[in-house]
């Protein structure tokens, strides 16, 4: 398993948090809350995959069919 | 040495969780999930090796399958269980956590079924 997912979802939390304020800043309340969801939904869909992979690893360890 | 990784990491993810809470915590549990997967994947094939050797005992000492079978499978949905539970606890959905460990005991009760079974027929046929 790749450590390297972990610091790349923390980097494009960060980059989102970043590009929220800004937004927010200028202003554009509703853009900001767009931006906010989108990146949500990337990193959801960057998650899900390994959830299913290791409740499949778990379920062929301990021979659970 | 693997634990020394595994601190380094726990340490150093801990860190950005930190950071990153204080803005977005939704983001942040995610992260946890993920580091979560991570550390318990790189443990998994230990957890194998371990389970592999229990169950050459359990052949060499004629244990049935159905018994060891069993208590494989009671272990893993204690793992997976406990893993969603701590991470909604952590997200501070408690409800939601006690939920999950309830069905967890629940499903546990009815995989032990065939064994309690089985001990209630070795018992009949003992008494007279």
């Amino acid at each position: 398993m790749d450590t390297e997912l972990i610091f790349q979802l923390a980097g494009i939390s960060i980059v989102i948090t970043v590009i929220y304020t800004v937004i927010k800043q200028a202003g554009r309340d509703e853009f900001a809350f767009t931006t906010l969801l989108l990146g949500i939904v990337v990193v959801l869909a960057m998650v899900i995959p390994k959830i299913a992979n290791l409740f499949d690893t778990v379920r062929s360890v301990f021979r659970i069919w | 040495m693997d634990i020394i990784k595994i601190v380094g990491l726990g340490l150093v993810v801990t860190v950005l969780i930190v950071i990153i809470k204080q803005q977005r915590p939704e983001l942040a549990i995610q992260l946890s999930i993920v580091t979560g997967i991570v550390i318990f994947t790189m443990m998994l094939g230990r957890i194998s090796s371990v389970v592999n050797l229990m169950q050459q005992l359990a052949q060499r000492s004629n244990i049935s399958f159905l018994y060891m079978g069993t208590i494989l499978k009671i272990v893993g949905v204690a793992y997976i269980a406990e893993f969603g539970a701590q991470i909604c606890r952590d997200a501070g959905e408690g409800a939601v956590a006690a939920k999950i460990e309830f069905a967890a005991k629940v499903i546990v009760m009815v995989l032990a079924i065939p064994i309690i079974v089985a001990v209630f027929d070795a018992l009949l046929k003992l008494l007279p």
